[in-house]
């Protein structure tokens, strides 16, 4: 009997849950500003009838349509690594987090599900009321999936409303505390309007690229205005939120805020790191570079306020110090540049320069992805902050793992490996390529004819509204139709 | 406080009974999706093989969400059995994952690829049908077989302890059990040539499925002797005679509607093609109730806490009439016959 896997067959298992959901959460992140995004399209284009707005929404759905497929799939696979990876953990967290995840298949997932195939196949089938309806429940279905989710996860950040039952498992005391602990309301916020920038910075960037092609295309001028409204007054709520975050988790799990701002030692007016390499051997900061007092004041909002260090707690229960800080910076840092990118848009829309100014445009196709950077460096600050733990304070991340042979999980990480660079690699590629296409005024809907079906990939045919003069990269080769970021 | 069943507290009992059901509307429902992939081994027409996929695109996903509810039920509602089960399988189960990734994948891709690289996501979508269905079965039958647990209620047998004669068989009859429901349905939803192909496909696969429908039912007694005590001992046989007897008239059922025309009774193949799945699946549970996971493992040892199996309940009880609504619905959107060169938008 195999009582516990061995080291290092723990450390692939939880290499292969890092990886592979990580690449799920790029996905979900994807589709629920997309779905956001096209149901405000819809609603716009009922209320108004402006092509333009159906043009977007034709466009985004066959993106959309992709990227969704990607989601489920690789969700899919998380659904079951749980088990495969984590059976320690799943047994003794089973009762709190099964119904949890149980809960979110039947409320969410189903109804994307149900409402997908009307809203993709159905714009000719059913009326508009039904099809806008199918668009919004698809929606609403995310941001239900995200909160689920995000329950489960917090839980296992800041664990309440449990009792120890008879064989060491959770027991559930209290559904509503475990539901609405104290980490979760702050990470929701977060995490949706994570998604929601994300989105803004690839339609964006969509716009922007094919604004820099040509600056008449109506479709491609709306994209860009839109998410150009949403990076302005999206980011500084980003910020905010990021803000309140952090005080939370000062709150509740100190270990990490002492990983994430690099402070080995406890102070009162404790500084603010910039940058430095994490030592934990000599527990200080290398070439560090900190301003005095900052760390206390945005923390705790006091001048002399005091944080607790990493020396207040055992060594064996520190976080990765070094990937969490960095991790830490590049969310932060990226965000700032989020924000300032959404500011600048705000002055040139009042000088009357937005769709004129290819410098800008550059910046913001170049910013694409930049939202997902976030999302992958801000998780890897949540997960690998609460280290040693799977839940904090009481469940060690060793005692969590399945008594899988080392072999086993060496055979499924390089399969896994390979598998995920090859499907969801080509597949990132088609949606580039889509992306790629200019949108136009008579944007066909998805559709698996032949005709419409190489429009995904090809320009459009010389029927469309034809302001593209110069070819493009996407022009007939789909292996080069990827924006030049 | 809580009703019993002879001594035994019921909510373990009901939740066997719906987790039963979700399983079995995954392997129905996404049994025919699975079914359809594995026909363009015998449908090389790309013409064909799109509306092959557009009889079922618009609904795939839905179908394919009984197999998330059927992994997180049992997580939530029976922890102990999702840890044991999923170490005692992990290569299958891997396998399945990666299988439905090459399907699920395909049904955007072949449309954005080059018609070069098509043929590959073809592939892909059949191939990735076949191992999903392998694996299935597979871990049914490693299910069936039996798995060690140690008192800690942990996997305690070898990696390669599922796999048998017994587990390679059930994966193929499963295989070969979609292909049927898969060409019953294209039967159903298709016309001209591709509907009378499936005609042919679907009476060949219709006997290998009986045939290894009936060696199955042979087999699984052998394995643990209270399965066969349960199956052929005085009075029990009175209720399993149900099975093979209307298996039997299925059967006349499905050939006698196979020999019509186009038109005629074109549904009927493909529902009694559900009904042996049906029954092989009620025969089942009544083999290993009240074991999750045999030999060892019964409902009531791996049952979550009240309080868990209570709290989801509510959202069961609630919700899945909702989703049969909302499904439904969909099904009826996109009803009729798929005709060639129309496609949904
Ligand atoms: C577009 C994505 C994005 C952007 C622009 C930002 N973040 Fe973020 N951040 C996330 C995406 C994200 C995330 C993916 O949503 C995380 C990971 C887990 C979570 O709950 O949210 C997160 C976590 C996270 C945490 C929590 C760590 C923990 O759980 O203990 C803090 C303190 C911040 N962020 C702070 C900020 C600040 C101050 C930002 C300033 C601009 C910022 N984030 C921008
Ligand atoms: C979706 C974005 C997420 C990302 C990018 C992410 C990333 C990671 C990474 C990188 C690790 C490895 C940490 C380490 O070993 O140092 C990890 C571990 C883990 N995460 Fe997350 N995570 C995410 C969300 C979640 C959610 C939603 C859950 C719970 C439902 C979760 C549960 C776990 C568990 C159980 C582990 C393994 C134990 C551990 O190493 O902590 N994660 N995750
Ligand atoms: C351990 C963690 C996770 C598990 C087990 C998981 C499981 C799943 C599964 C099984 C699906 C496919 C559902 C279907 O068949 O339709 C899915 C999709 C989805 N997941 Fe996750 N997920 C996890 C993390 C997350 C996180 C962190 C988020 C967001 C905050 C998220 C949001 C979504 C959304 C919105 C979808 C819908 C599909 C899509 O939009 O692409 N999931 N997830």
């Amino acid at each position: 009997m195999i009582a516990h896997a061995p080291a290092l067959a723990v450390v692939l298992a939880r290499g292969q849950f890092g990886f592979t959901i990580a690449f799920h959460i790029l996905f979900p992140a994807f589709s629920i500003g997309l779905a956001s995004y096209l149901a405000v399209l819809e609603i716009l284009w009922s209320i108004t009838g402006r092509e333009a707005y159906m043009a977007a929404y034709r466009y985004w759905l066959k993106i959309f349509s992709v990227g969704f497929a990607m989601g489920v799939v690789s969700g899919l696979v998380m659904a079951y690594e749980i088990g495969t990876n984590w059976s320690g953990y799943s047994l003794k967290v089973g009762p709190i987090l099964g119904p949890l995840l149980a809960w979110e298949t039947l409320t969410a997932f189903f109804l994307e599900a149900g409402f997908l195939g009307i809203m993709i196949f159905g714009l000719k089938r059913v009326g508009p009321k039904l099809h806008l309806l199918a668009t919004c429940m698809v929606a609403i279905g995310t941001l239900i999936s995200a909160t689920w989710i995000l329950m489960a996860n917090s839980w296992m950040q800041t664990p309440v409303g449990y009792a120890i039952g008879q064989h060491g498992e959770f027991v559930p005391k209290d559904w509503l505390a475990i539901c609405f602990n104290p980490s979760f309301p702050f990470r929701w916020v977060h995490m949706v309007i994570a998604a929601y920038m994300s989105v803004a910075f690839v339609v964006g960037g969509v716009g922007a690229f094919h604004l820099l092609r040509d600056r008449r295309n109506e479709v491609a001028r709306l994209m860009f205005s839109m998410a150009m409204w949403m990076a302005a007054l999206g980011m500084p709520v980003q910020l905010f939120a990021g803000d309140a975050q952090g005080r939370n988790t000062l709150q509740y799990q100190p270990a990490k805020i002492a990983a994430m701002e690099g402070d080995f030692t406890t102070l009162a007016g404790q500084p603010l790191v910039l940058f430095g390499l994490p030592n934990v051997d000599t527990a200080r900061n290398d070439y560090a570079i900190s301003l005095p007092h900052l760390g206390s004041l945005i923390l705790t909002h006091t001048w002399d306020g005091t944080v607790k260090g990493l020396d207040a707690f055992p060594k064996n229960d520190w976080p990765v110090v070094f990937v969490t800080f960095w991790a830490f910076r590049v969310m932060v840092g990226l965000g700032v540049l989020m924000m300032l990118a959404g500011f600048l848009s705000l002055w040139l829309r009042f000088r009357g320069r937005l769709y004129d100014t290819p410098l800008f445009h550059r910046l913001i196709t170049a910013m694409g992805p930049a939202g997902f950077i976030c999302i992958l460096a801000g998780w890897t600050v949540t997960e690998t902050g609460r280290q040693p733990w799977t839940v904090y304070g009481l469940l060690r991340t060793v005692d969590s793992a399945s008594p899988v042979t080392l072999p086993m999980v060496i055979f499924s990480c390089t399969l896994i490996l390979i598998i995920y660079f090859v499907v969801f690699g080509v597949g990132i590629r088609y949606l580039l390529a889509m992306m790629a296409n200019p949108p136009s005024l008579d944007e066909a809907p998805p559709s698996n004819d032949p005709p419409q079906r190489t429009q995904g990939i090809t320009p459009g045919p010389a029927g469309g509204t034809g302001k593209r003069t110069e070819p493009h990269p996407g022009a007939g080769d789909r292996s080069q139709g990827v924006p030049a970021e | 406080m809580i009703a019993d069943l002879a001594g035994h507290p019921i909510l373990p009992v009901i939740w066997a009974c719906i987790l039963a059901f979700v399983i079995l509307a995954y392997v129905t429902l996404d049994g025919f999706d699975l079914g359809v992939g594995m026909l363009f081994a015998v449908e090389p027409e790309p013409h064909d093989r799109d509306v092959m996929v557009n009889t079922i695109a618009p609904v795939w996903d839905g179908n394919e969400t009984w197999l998330v509810l059927g992994g997180s039920g049992l997580y939530g509602a029976f922890p102990a059995a999702y840890s044991v089960i999923l170490p005692s399988v992990y290569p299958l189960v891997i396998l399945m994952l990666l299988g439905l990734i090459f399907r699920g994948v395909a049904f955007e891709f072949r449309f954005r690829a080059i018609e070069s690289q098509r043929r590959r996501w073809d592939w892909s979508f059949f191939g990735g049908s076949v191992l999903a269905a392998f694996c299935q079965g597979a871990i049914l039958g490693a299910l069936i077989q039996g798995t060690k647990s140690s008192a800690d209620l942990q996997f305690s047998g070898g990696p390669f302890d599922w796999l048998t004669g017994f587990t390679v068989f059930c994966g193929i009859a499963v295989v070969f059990g979609y292909a049927l429901l898969g060409s019953s349905w294209l039967l159903w939803r298709t016309s001209g040539k591709l509907h009378t192909n499936m005609r042919r496909h679907t009476q060949v696969l219709g006997i290998v499925m009986l045939a290894m429908l009936l060696v199955v039912s042979l087999w699984t007694p052998t394995l643990n002797p209270s399965f066969s005590h349960r199956w052929f001992a005085w009075p029990g046989i009175l209720a399993t005679a149900v099975a093979p007897i209307l298996s039997v008239v299925l059967a006349f059922v499905f050939f006698a509607s196979l020999k019509k025309e186009e038109g005629q009774h074109d549904r009927r193949p493909f529902f009694c093609a559900l009904g042996w799945f049906v029954l092989g699946f009620l025969g089942l549970g009544y083999s290993i109730f009240p074991m999750i996971v045999p030999p060892s493992l019964d409902i009531w040892q791996a049952a979550s806490v009240p309080s868990s199996q209570i709290f989801l309940l509510v959202g069961a009880a609630v919700m899945i009439p909702l989703i049969l609504g909302y499904n439904a619905l969909s099904y009826y959107i996109f009803r009729g016959k798929v005709e060639p060169g129309a496609h949904y938008h």
